[in-house]
């Protein structure tokens, strides 16, 4: 389980998190939801702590780790190894094959053994319909193959979670689709997905819960059922915005 | 035609030796008769000698021990450490970079061979700090294209997107390891234009060395004109194996580049 209290972090003058407290309970997909700017992807890179916010309390299972006080970096990489974040632009390392890409972070970080790593990496890639893929470099990719090894690259570290910024948002429809579908597998199999997203066809379909952010701060937090059935203003005028109802 | 050039260890300057007026005519009459080839094929030995011998030898040697110090430049200087050891140790790898790109090489020869044994440290060297022509050639060489380098490799390490810092550690990478396994590799692709500009640039500049008494393909060009009286053919032919020395390195390169930009596109 993932609890945040109070999570409050500042771009200059800018507040982008303004004492955010939710949970992310495990083996659910939780969809962030919000206008561009509300501060939804800096929430998921402090997940990560790609962004560290100033103050606030992070809890990871029976951990507590204090944002005032500053985190080691031993801390840190901790949380790291349980986080693996998927990108918008994919971010493959480019000098590395496919299969490499994979086992960089297991052989590398975790110090697993290469031939156990690499038997796992291509069944891995077998899994996001890419097996044929192994010994390709990222630029031979197309984007929704990119993103498929991204998202191999983070389930090869055996995170708790999987934290996904727009994963889908640099591919056409059709690409899209097949990131959707391996995501929506990944779901189904109960694996932990943070996503932030705009696809509300998606977040309909995959999501359990819902986070609505807006300037830095949570204006729904709940199952997602309740939140396409909201009768709050911003939210209805929100969802029928990106969905192009009653418009 | 004498084989063996007489090796001058001080002089100013090559025309120096140049003999004047009637002499130089008869002399220049005489290269005429003998023949441009044969001037040529007589001098082409000792230099291809002296090339082998000194040339290329401080040249590869100082670039390698310069991108060794530029690594260590860059790296220090791109370090994000707070403490103030490292402040300070940022602070003296600024003023090296400062030091050696703000003054001539040829100065900085001269510095480290003929000034340096007046300087006299009681205790470490009370006698002033003499050094071997080739050991003080070498070392300037490796600190003035340490310095060059290393604005090299900064900006390459530079010029990788932040992305890559951040997948490296999101997998959870140390700094260290990111820079290691992700970061350097690929900015090793991007510094080797300019790298080898750097290497290019050296091995013109090791003529340089002939002015601390080295006995390089310059100087020996030098001395060969001093006797045969053919300045023009001697320092054109010098200059024509420079060329093919840098003609071959560009070959190099332009292979590096190939081998290290394999993954870039869908070439293959």
């Amino acid at each position: 389980m993932l609890k945040l209290e109070n999570l409050s972090k500042t771009f200059g003058e800018h507040r982008v998190l303004d004492g955010i407290s939710t949970v992310f309970p495990e083996h659910e997909t939780t969809v962030v939801l919000g206008p561009s700017g509300s501060g939804k992807s800096t929430l998921l890179r402090s997940l990560n702590l790609l962004e560290r916010p100033e103050a606030g309390r992070y809890h990871f299972d029976d951990e507590l780790f204090d944002f005032g006080k500053g985190l080691s970096n031993k801390e840190i990489l901790s949380i790291r190894k349980r986080t693996e974040m998927v990108f918008q632009e994919y971010n493959l390392f480019p000098h590395l094959t496919v299969l490499k890409n994979i086992i960089e972070g297991p052989t590398q970080v975790l110090h697993e053994a290469k031939d156990t790593a690499q038997k796992r990496a291509q069944e891995l890639l077998v899994k996001v319909g890419l097996g044929d893929k192994a010994d390709a470099y990222p630029s031979q990719l197309s984007g929704g193959q990119a993103q498929r090894v991204a998202i191999a690259r983070a389930l090869a570290m055996q995170p708790k979670y999987i934290l996904l910024d727009e994963p889908t948002s640099a591919l056409d429809p059709e690409l899209e689709l097949e990131v959707l579908k391996v995501l929506r597998q990944l779901a189904q199999e109960k694996q932990t997905l943070i996503i932030v997203t705009h696809n509300m066809a998606f977040a309909r379909e995959v999501a359990a819960r819902v986070l609505f952010i807006e300037n830095g701060q949570i204006l729904f937090d709940g199952p997602k059922a309740e939140f396409f059935n909201t009768k709050k203003q911003r939210i209805v005028d929100f969802i029928s915005a990106m969905t192009f109802e009653n418009i | 035609m004498q084989k063996e050039p007489v090796l001058l260890f001080t002089r100013s300057a090559g025309s120096l030796h140049f003999p004047t007026g009637s002499l130089r005519k008869k002399f220049s009459q005489k290269g005429c008769e003998a023949g441009m080839w044969k001037i040529v094929t007589d001098a082409l030995p000792q230099l291809i000698v002296a090339g082998l011998q000194y040339t290329i030898p401080i040249a590869i040697i100082s670039f390698i021990f310069g991108l060794g110090l530029a690594l260590l430049t860059a790296l220090v200087r791109i370090s994000r450490k707070k403490s103030i050891f490292f402040m300070v140790l940022k602070a003296f790898f600024r003023f090296y970079v400062w030091l050696f790109r703000s003054t001539p090489l040829l100065v900085q020869l001269f510095i480290v061979y003929f000034g340096l044994p007046y300087l006299k440290i009681s205790g470490i060297a009370p006698d002033g700090i003499k050094l071997t022509p080739l050991v003080a050639g070498i070392l300037t060489f490796s600190l003035n294209t340490g310095a060059y380098c290393s604005e090299t490799m900064r900006a390459a390490i530079l010029s990788i997107p932040k992305g890559q810092w951040e997948a490296a550690y999101s997998i959870g990478m140390t700094r260290t390891l990111a820079l290691r396994r992700i970061i350097l590799p690929q900015a090793l692709r991007v510094s080797l234009p300019p790298l080898a500009n750097s290497f290019i640039s050296l091995v013109k500049d090791t003529s340089l060395a002939a002015s601390i008494t080295i006995v390089e393909m310059f100087e020996v060009s030098q001395q060969i004109a001093a006797q045969n009286f053919q300045p023009l053919v001697m320092y054109c032919l010098v200059a024509a194996l420079y060329a093919v020395a840098c003609t071959l390195l560009s070959w190099l390169q332009g292979y590096l580049e190939k081998i290290t930009s394999r993954y870039v596109s869908n070439i293959n």
